[in-house]
């Protein structure tokens, strides 16, 4: 390797060693010739274990963490201020790339804020409300899976990798049957869903439950018990109750400091207090409290996918207002999903009116009324808050998300600082930053 | 005839027709519609003037647990010697959801008392969101801020105003310390300066930006693509609607 690449510069900071890998001898030994114990380690933007593009600045005294700071933005790709530009209905196309591994719950609180500010939410028909819960729950486990998957893998525990990835394919392949896609879906929209289920998905559903109850106990096995594994996370990232809510932190890091709030429960939306399950708690605010409270609602959450399957009902998906509802329903043609041909044939060669409707509805978009609405969905990272305002025209004025990514990586400093340099990585992991949500 | 006035000619108020919308705040005018404001306008929509109306200040009772809201939060508020009215200029209750307009000099007390009492206890903030009204004079930048209660079971929303000739807001860090980089996405994307942040620097966008792009003012940019043959505008150069 080239001496280059690694020689020290001197700043007015001190020495900057650029570290490429290969070099860490001379790093060593030029560290050891400083007068003080004092670096500062610049882990990422691009770092295998940082979650994305997450920047850690860490001044590590030997191989205490003294000092923990954030670098945030990598990923800012300007979403709320494109939302500004497009049409109500185009949002969701965007607001579904926030946090990527949730793109349900992006989609879900956004529409129901919409809805809200259009004065529909009891208009919403029921069976696309509770195919908003399928979905959702589904989403809960992928992503809790990515979460445990990714935190074990970053241990060393690549078994716990390869089962959660295999798991969330399984999943992945359900919304990909029901939307067309496995990330991105657009599916949820302002007055309902874009499509109905397609055929044999209940059935495919039932499959999934099945094998789901199957492998989820293997996490267990594996993991739960086993004492390296409980070493690394136990006592690690330590955020009691008071320090949750000064920082604002929720999800499953509120819950492992106790408090059972859970928005589904405490602020229930989409139909969520008919549902039957449990907000599983822990008491040890660790790293290891969270993991068990993932399992544990990853259990509840096929509760209610099973819930959800009992409980769906022939019907629409969309309001029946046809000034809101999306004028065609989408059909599988010879070059992949697109209108259905039926409606253009309508469109095109009946109605002139339809046309005219079709083309305004789709161009132009519907109105919403002016104001503002708050509503927020628990994500499983915590609360997914959508502040969505309306100035009457076919635009959002604006729309801000409070990801919960975003506020409980605040925590970060409070849980490394004193700690240990490889306790950083499993204190960051139990967070369950997703860089797309945080930087949006 | 003559002596008779022609009631088409007589513009009084009663022989206007009923403005949709009468009610609420004016925040802009629109004038036109299909955004084209070049060119001779053909449709005689280019004419059209309509007031962009927020909702506006809501009367007792507000219904639900707002009252017990305010009369507390009114209650709290005296008792530290301040008159709520100078305090909260507007209360307004829209699609089931409160809001407080708080005069911004008495934000800090009126969160720390938010926070505190014990027949409020609104612990958890979800942080700032900021809101850029170009038009409307005096009042340019607004911060909104949900509270919620745990204790309770409630949320209600706060709203600060700013002019863009005086961008500063006071931070709540310290009576909520989440909200360190909800202020500092704040100010990033809509230059609202939080008075007594710890650290108030730019969050998501580079160190060294010029602007605050979430600001209306502030051009999404883009470029123009080819798509079947067709030149696409950029999104910001798009017709649009409103």
């Amino acid at each position: 390797m080239s001496t280059s690449q690694a020689s020290p510069r001197e700043t007015t900071e001190g020495t900057v060693y650029t570290v490429t890998g290969g070099d860490w001898d001379e790093v060593v030994e030029s560290a050891a010739k400083a007068d003080d114990e004092r670096i500062v380690v610049n882990m990422g933007p691009q770092h295998p274990s940082t979650h994305g593009v997450l920047r850690l600045i860490l001044e590590i005294d030997g191989e205490t963490v003294t000092e923990a700071r954030c670098g945030i933005g990598y990923l800012h790709t300007g979403i709320e201020k494109n939302l500004e530009y497009r049409t109500w209905t185009q949002g969701t196309t965007f607001v579904t790339r926030m946090d990527y591994l949730t793109p349900f719950f992006n989609e879900a609180a956004y529409c129901l804020a919409v809805e809200k500010l259009l004065g529909i939410e009891d208009q919403i028909p029921d069976r696309a409300t509770i195919i908003r819960v399928l979905l959702m729950e589904l989403n809960r486990l992928s992503s809790h899976l990515v979460c445990i998957a990714t935190g074990g893998m970053e241990l060393g525990a690549t078994t716990i990798m390869i089962y959660g990835f295999r798991d969330r394919e399984l999943i992945l392949d359900i919304f990909e049957l029901i939307t067309g896609l496995r990330m991105n879906h657009a599916f949820i929209r302002p007055g309902g869903l874009a499509q109905d289920l397609p055929p044999g998905t209940v059935d495919q559903l039932r499959d999934l439950v099945k094998t789901m109850k199957k492998n989820l106990p293997e996490y267990d096995k594996l993991a739960t018990g086993n004492p390296i594994f409980k070493a690394r996370m136990q006592d690690i990232g330590y955020l009691d109750l008071t320090g949750c809510m000064a920082l604002g932190a929720t999800g499953p890091i509120l819950r492992a400091a106790g408090l059972a709030h859970d928005l589904r429960k405490t602020d229930p939306y989409c139909g969520y207090e008919n549902y039957d399950f449990d907000v599983p708690t822990a008491d040890t605010c660790d790293s290891y409290g969270r993991f068990l409270i993932r399992l544990e609602e990853m259990r509840q959450s096929l509760r209610i996918v099973e819930q959800c399957i009992a409980r769906l009902e022939p019907g629409p998906v969309m309001v029946a207002d046809k000034k809101i509802a999306w004028p065609a329903q989408l059909a599988l043609g010879p070059d992949g999903l697109g209108n259905s041909l039926d409606h253009i044939k309508k469109i095109m060669g009946t109605s002139m009116e339809a046309l005219i409707h079709h083309f305004k509805l789709v161009t132009e978009g519907f109105r919403v009324p002016p104001g503002q609405a708050y509503v927020a969905v628990e994500s499983p990272k915590g609360e997914l808050g959508a502040h969505v305002v309306s100035d009457g025209s076919t635009r959002p004025f604006r729309v801000h998300f409070r990801d919960p990514s975003f506020t409980n990586l605040q925590s970060m400093a409070a849980m490394c600082e004193g700690g240990q340099i490889a306790d950083v990585i499993v204190a960051v992991a139990s967070i369950d930053p997703v860089m797309g949500g945080v930087d949006r | 005839m003559t002596d008779q006035p022609n009631p088409e000619k007589e513009l009084s108020e009663q022989n206007l027709p009923g403005q949709r919308g009468d009610h609420g705040e004016e925040i802009r005018v629109q004038r036109g519609m299909f955004g084209a404001n070049n060119g001779g306008d053909t449709s005689g929509y280019g004419g059209l003037v309509r007031s962009v109306r927020l909702p506006g200040p809501a009367t007792r009772p507000y219904g639900g647990y707002f009252d017990e809201v305010a009369d507390e939060l009114e209650g709290a508020l005296e008792e530290q010697g301040l008159i709520p009215e100078n305090a909260i200029t507007k209360t307004v209750v829209d699609r089931g959801e409160l809001t407080f307009y708080i005069e911004r000099e008495h934000l800090l007390l009126v969160a720390r008392t938010l926070r505190d009492d014990p027949a409020l206890r609104f612990e958890l903030c979800t942080g700032v969101s900021g809101v850029h009204y170009p038009d409307d004079k005096g009042r340019e930048l607004h911060g909104v801020y949900h509270l919620r209660s745990l204790t309770h079971g409630r949320v209600i929303r706060l709203e600060v105003s700013a002019p863009d000739s005086d961008p500063h807001v006071p931070s709540l860090v310290s009576v909520y310390p989440t909200n360190d980089w909800h202020e500092r996405e704040t100010y990033d994307f809509f230059g609202l300066i939080f008075d007594g942040h710890p650290a108030l620097t730019r969050i998501m966008m580079p160190d060294d930006w010029q602007g605050f792009p979430q600001r209306k003012d502030y051009p999404l940019g883009g470029i123009a693509v080819e798509y079947k043959g067709a030149q696409i505008p950029a999104p910001d150069q798009r017709r649009s609607y409103s």
